[in-house]
C-alpha cells in the first residue's frame, strides 16, 4: 500500500478489473444474475440482474479511476476503461467457455438462460463478445467521468438513482398499498409498469429520480441555512417542534397496519420480533461486549415456555391452559433465569471462547428440544400446537394487523428500557467492561453481577420476542430455533452499529424487511449477510448508525491526525 | 489460614463447583449403571471405540487448522469448516467423473490420490483467499472484529458453494476396494476406517516433523511466539501466515476426503458439524498446541461415540445417540471451566487467552 505511486497505474487498473471480473463471473455462476433477472427495475427496459452487473462494472470502474485529486483526466479515463474492459472480457470468457463446455454438470446455475442474459440475447457469440467488450469499456469511461461532476451533484444523483431503484424494487408493496385507495389508481398506472409487468415505468423512474435529486441538491446547498434558522428559534418552539415530529411518527406507527394491509403487517411483525431480539443482543454484545452466538436459546426458551403454558390441545398438553398475558411474564422470567444459569459458567471466559461456548449452548438447547428424551414434554420434532393468542378484553388478537399492536408495544417498552439503561450506572459499567475488563474491575465494578445482569436483560428481551413469536404462529418447532437466527440478529446489530439503538431498528428493517419483501433476496439472504459482515468489518466497523463512543474508538487514528476535526 | 481460604471463595466458584460436580456425578452414575446392566457386549464396545478413533482422527485433522491459525493470529478461523467442506464438495465431481469413466475401479489407489490432490488444492485456494480478503486487512483491529468477519466469511462461503454446486446431497461413489472389514477376535474394523486412521496419522506425523525440524517450521513457531520480534529477526510474517493457512487448509481438505469416504455424502452444509467439533477438539487439547489438537480430536471422537451409550443409557434416556452433540458441547464447557488451557496446553498467558 505504501508504494502505491511506484506501481504501474495501468497494471493496477487491470488488477482491479480482474477482481471485478471474478466478482461478476461469481455472481453469475451462483445464480444471482439469473434470479434477479426476473424482476424489472424499469418495466420492459432494464432488470435487476442487469442492474447488478452494471453496478459491478460502474463501481469497479469508478473505484479504479479514483486516483488522487491531481490525477489528470486522461489517466482516469484510461484506468476506468481498462478496468471495465477487464470485467467485460472475463464475462465474455465465461460465455465463450460456456458455449464450448457444458458447465452445468458441475455448476448448476450455468444455464442457457444465464448466457442469454450475459450476451444481451445475442444469438451470435462473436457479436455478443464484441458487444460485451465495448459495453464494458464505454461504461468504464462513463464511470470515470463521474469524478468530474462536483461532489454535491454526485451525491444528489447517486441518491436519486438509489431511491428510484428502491421504489422500483418495492413496487409490489407500494402498488398493493395504494390500490386500496381508489384516488391513486391513475397515478399508479402512470408511475408503474402495466399490470403483469414489474418495476417503474420510464416516466415514473424519471419523475422519482428528478424529485429525489432535486430534494437532495437543495438540502445540500440550502440545508444548513434552514437548520440554522431552526436553531435560531426560541427553545420552547424547538421543543414543541421535536415533540410534534415524535407525535407524527407515533401516529404513523399507530395507523400503519390500517394503511399497510395484512401482508405488510405480517412483515412488520417479523421485523418487530427481530428488533426485540436485536435490542436484547445489543445489550449483551453492543453494550457489554460479550459476543453471544447462542442468543437463539433465549428466544427458544421464551417460545417453548409460552407454548407449554398455554397450549390447549394436540399431542402435548400440560393441562395448564393459561392465557397469553398470564404466561408472558413467566416466559420472560424463564428466559432471565436461563440467562443467569447459562451466564454463570461463562463468567470467566472471554472473547472467542465465549462465542464458541454460547454457540454450543444454543445448539444444546435446540438438540434437547428435538430429542426423544424430552419428547413427552416438548413434542420432539412435532413441536407444540394450539398456542393461545393474546387477548384484549374478549377479542383475540389473531390477525397480523391486530397482533402488530402487541409487538409494537413490546418494542417500545424494550426501546425505552434499553435507552434508559444505556447511560445509567449499570450501562456505564457494561461499557467499561467492554472496553477493558481488568481496568473495569480495578475501578470497583463487580464483574459477576454486571455480566450476569447483561445476560439476564438480553435474555429477557429474547424471551419476550420468543413468547410473542410462539403465539403469533400458534405452533413451535425446534427447527425454528437454529443458529441462523442468532447470526441474523448479530448481523443486524452489526450492520446498524453495535450499541446503537436506532441502528438496531434500521438493521432489522434492512436485514429482515428486505428479504421478506424481495423473494430474490431471501434466496441469497445468508450469502449477502456474509458478504455484508465482511465488508462492514473492513470498511465501516462501527455500522451505519454508529454509537458515538464506538465510532470515536474505531477511528482513533483519524482523530489523532485531525485533532480539530468534528 | 482457614479464614483466608474461605474469604477467597466467591459465588462464581461455588456455582461452578456445583455445576461441575453435578455433571461429573451424573456421568459416573450413568456409566456405572450402564456397565452394571450389561446390555452391550465387548464387541459392541470395541465397535464404538474403533468408530470413535476413526471419527476422532478426522476431527484432529480439522482441529489442526484451527490450532495453527489460532497459534499465530489468536483468532478463531470460523471459515475453516467451509474450507473443509469446499474441498470435499469439489472433489466429489472428480470422484464422480472417475467413477463414471471406470478409472476409479481400474486404478483405485491413483484415483484416491487424485481425490486428495483435488480436495487439498481447492481447500488451500479457499483458505488463502479468505486470509487475503477477509483477515489480512484486519490484522491490527480489535479482537471482536476479525471474529465477526470470520463468521461472515463462513456464511458467505457456505452459500456461495450452495449457489455454485446446488443444494442437494451428492453421494460419493462407492469404492469397491475399500469395502469389507477385518476381524480379530472381538475387534472389528472396516477397511475405510483403516484408511482414515492411517492417512490421518501419516499427515499428522508429517506436520509434526515439518513444524519441529524444518527451518520454515521454526519460523512458524517463532511467529506464533511473538509476531513483532519474529519480524525483527528477519522473518516475513505475512508469508508465514499465508503458509500457516495453506497447511491448515490442506489438512482440512484431506479430512474432507476422509469424511466423504466414511459417510459418502457431501452437501454445502456438511462443514458446520465437523467444524465446530474440531474446534472443540482443538480447545480440549489446548488451542495453539499441535499435539494437543491431535489428542483432543481423538479424545473427542471417542467421547462422542462411547459417551452417549455409556453415560446416558444407564439413566434410561431414550435414544441417547441423539444427544451426542450435547455431550460434546458439555465436555467443551467443562474443559473451558476447569482447565481452560486444555489437556496438553501450557497455562495460557494473558495475551494468549
Amino acid at each position: 500500500m505504501e508504494n502505491e505511486s511506484k506501481t504501474n497505474w495501468w497494471l493496477k487498473a487491470i488488477q482491479t478489473g480482474l477482481i471485478g471480473g471474478i466478482v461478476a463471473v461469481l455472481v453469475s455462476l451462483i445464480g444471482m444474475v439469473e434470479s434477479f433477472h426476473e424482476r424489472d427495475i424499469i418495466a420492459g427496459q432494464i432488470t435487476m440482474g442487469e442492474t447488478l452487473l452494471l453496478l459491478i462494472v460502474v463501481s469497479f470502474g469508478y473505484f479504479s479511476s479514483r486516483g488522487t485529486e491531481d490525477t489528470p483526466l486522461s489517466k482516469r479515463l484510461t484506468s476506468g476503461a481498462l478496468t471495465s474492459l477487464m470485467i467485460g472480457s472475463l464475462t465474455a470468457g465465461l460465455v465463450l467457455v460456456g458455449k464450448v463446455v457444458n458447465l452445468r454438470k458441475v455448476l448448476v446455475n450455468a444455464s442457457p438462460n444465464l448466457y442469454k442474459i450475459l450476451t444481451f440475447e445475442n444469438e451470435n457469440t462473436t457479436t455478443a463478445v464484441i458487444v460485451l467488450l465495448i459495453a464494458g469499456a464505454v461504461i468504464g469511461l462513463l464511470a470515470s467521468l463521474v469524478h468530474v461532476i462536483p461532489l454535491i451533484w454526485r451525491r444528489a444523483i447517486i441518491s436519486g438513482l438509489t431511491i428510484a431503484a428502491l421504489i422500483a424494487l418495492l413496487q409490489d408493496l407500494i402498488r398493493i398499498t395504494l390500490s386500496r385507495f381508489p384516488a391513486f389508481s391513475e397515478s399508479i398506472a402512470w408511475m408503474f409498469g402495466s399490470r403483469g409487468e414489474e418495476g417503474l415505468s420510464v416516466n415514473g423512474a424519471l419523475v422519482v429520480f428528478i424529485i429525489v435529486t432535486a430534494i437532495n441538491f437543495f438540502s445540500a446547498t440550502r440545508g444548513d441555512a434552514v437548520r440554522g434558522r431552526v436553531r435560531a428559534l426560541p427553545s420552547g418552539t424547538q421543543t414543541a417542534l421535536r415533540w410534534t415530529s415524535w407525535g407524527l411518527l407515533g401516529a404513523f406507527l399507530l395507523i400503519w397496519p390500517q394503511i399497510a394491509g395484512p401482508y405488510l403487517s405480517e412483515v412488520s411483525n417479523s421485523i418487530g420480533l427481530f428488533i426485540l431480539m436485536g435490542l436484547g443482543l445489543n445489550i449483551v454484545v453492543g453494550y457489554a461486549g460479550l459476543l453471544d452466538l447462542g442468543y437463539v436459546a433465549f428466544y427458544a426458551l421464551g417460545a417453548y415456555t409460552m407454548a407449554v403454558l398455554t397450549t390447549t390441545g394436540g399431542e402435548i398438553t400440560a393441562n395448564i391452559e393459561w392465557t397469553f398475558w398470564q404466561a408472558l411474564p413467566v416466559a420472560v422470567l424463564g428466559a432471565v433465569v436461563a440467562g443467569v444459569v447459562l451466564g454463570i459458567p461463562v463468567l470467566k471466559i472471554r472473547g472467542d471462547y465465549l462465542a464458541i461456548i454460547t454457540l454450543g449452548f444454543g445448539e444444546i438447547i435446540r438438540i434437547m428440544f428435538l430429542s426423544d428424551f424430552l419428547k413427552p414434554y416438548l413434542g420432539g420434532s412435532f413441536g407444540i400446537v394450539l398456542i393461545a393468542s393474546p387477548t384484549l378484553g374478549s377479542t383475540a388478537l389473531k390477525t397480523p394487523q391486530t397482533l402488530y399492536y402487541v409487538i409494537l408495544a413490546a418494542c417500545l417498552v424494550a426501546l425505552f428500557v434499553a435507552y434508559r439503561l444505556r447511560d445509567s450506572r449499570i450501562g456505564r459499567a457494561w461499557k467499561a467492561i467492554r472496553e477493558d475488563e481488568d481496568v473495569a474491575q480495578a475501578m470497583g465494578i463487580n464483574l459477576t453481577t454486571t455480566k450476569l445482569l447483561a445476560f439476564a436483560t438480553g435474555a429477557a428481551f429474547g424471551g419476550l420476542s420468543g413468547a410473542i413469536f410462539a403465539s403469533k404462529l400458534s405452533t413451535v418447532y425446534p427447527h425454528s430455533f437454529v443458529l441462523l437466527v442468532s447470526i441474523n440478529v448479530l448481523a443486524l446489530i452489526i450492520v446498524g452499529g453495535m450499541g446503537s439503538l436506532p441502528g438496531v431498528v434500521v438493521g432489522a428493517l434492512l436485514l429482515v424487511g428486505m428479504p421478506e419483501l424481495l423473494r430474490e433476496f431471501s434466496e441469497f439472504r445468508l450469502l449477502i449477510y456474509g458478504a455484508l459482515l465482511i465488508a462492514m468489518m473492513i470498511s465501516k466497523p462501527e455500522g451505519f448508525l454508529p454509537e458515538a463512543v464506538h465510532k470515536r474508538e474505531l477511528h482513533e487514528s483519524d482523530n489523532v491526525s485531525h485533532p480539530a476535526g468534528a | 489460614m482457614r479464614q483466608r481460604f474461605f474469604n477467597r471463595i466467591n459465588f462464581t466458584d461455588v456455582a461452578l463447583g456445583i455445576i461441575g460436580a453435578g455433571l461429573v456425578g451424573l456421568i459416573v452414575i450413568g456409566s456405572f449403571k450402564t456397565l452394571a446392566e450389561g446390555n452391550y457386549t465387548t464387541r459392541q464396545w470395541l465397535d464404538f471405540v474403533v468408530f470413535g478413533i476413526a471419527q476422532g482422527s478426522i476431527y484432529a485433522l480439522i482441529a489442526l487448522g484451527y490450532t495453527l491459525v489460532y497459534g499465530i493470529l489468536r483468532m478463531i478461523n470460523f471459515a475453516h469448516s467451509e474450507v473443509f467442506m469446499g474441498g470435499a464438495f469439489t472433489a466429489y465431481f472428480a470422484a464422480d467423473a472417475m467413477a463414471k469413466s471406470g478409472f476409479l475401479k481400474a486404478n483405485t489407489f491413483i484415483s484416491i490420490l487424485i481425490l486428495f490432490a483435488v480436495a487439498m488444492a481447492t481447500s488451500v485456494l479457499i483458505g488463502v483467499l479468505v486470509e487475503r480478503i477477509a483477515y489480512r486487512p484486519l490484522r491490527r483491529a480489535p479482537r471482536l472484529v476479525p471474529l465477526i468477519t470470520a463468521i461472515g466469511a463462513s456464511f458467505f462461503l457456505q452459500y456461495t458453494f450452495k449457489g455454485l454446486y446446488g443444494s442437494s446431497f451428492k453421494a460419493y461413489p462407492e469404492i469397491a476396494a475399500l469395502k469389507g472389514n477385518y476381524t480379530w477376535g472381538d475387534l472389528n474394523i472396516t477397511k475405510i476406517q483403516i484408511v482414515v486412521i492411517v492417512s490421518a496419522a501419516l499427515l499428522m506425523l508429517g506436520l509434526y516433523l515439518y513444524v519441529q525440524y524444518t527451518k520454515a517450521g521454526k519460523a512458524m513457531r517463532a511467529v506464533s511466539e511473538d509476531k513483532d520480534v519474529a519480524a525483527l529477526m528477519g522473518i516475513d510474517v505475512d508469508a508465514i501466515i499465508v503458509r500457516t493457512f495453506v497447511i491448515g487448509a490442506a489438512l482440512a481438505g484431506a479430512a474432507g476426503i476422509l469424511y466423504a469416504l466414511t459417510f459418502r455424502q457431501v452437501n454445502f452444509f456438511m462443514g458446520f458439524g465437523p467444524g465446530i467439533k474440531a474446534f472443540t477438539a482443538a480447545v480440549l487439547g489446548g488451542i495453539g498446541n499441535i499435539p494437543g489438537a491431535m489428542v483432543g480430536g481423538l479424545f473427542l471422537g471417542l467421547f462422542e461415540s462411547v459417551g452417549p451409550i455409556l453415560f446416558l443409557d444407564g439413566l434410561n434416556v431414550p435414544a441417547p445417540y441423539q444427544l451426542k452433540d450435547v455431550i460434546a458441547f458439555t465436555l467443551l464447557v467443562l474443559v473451558l471451566l476447569f482447565r481452560p488451557s486444555g489437556i496438553l496446553g501450557e497455562r495460557l498467558s494473558r495475551n494468549k487467552a
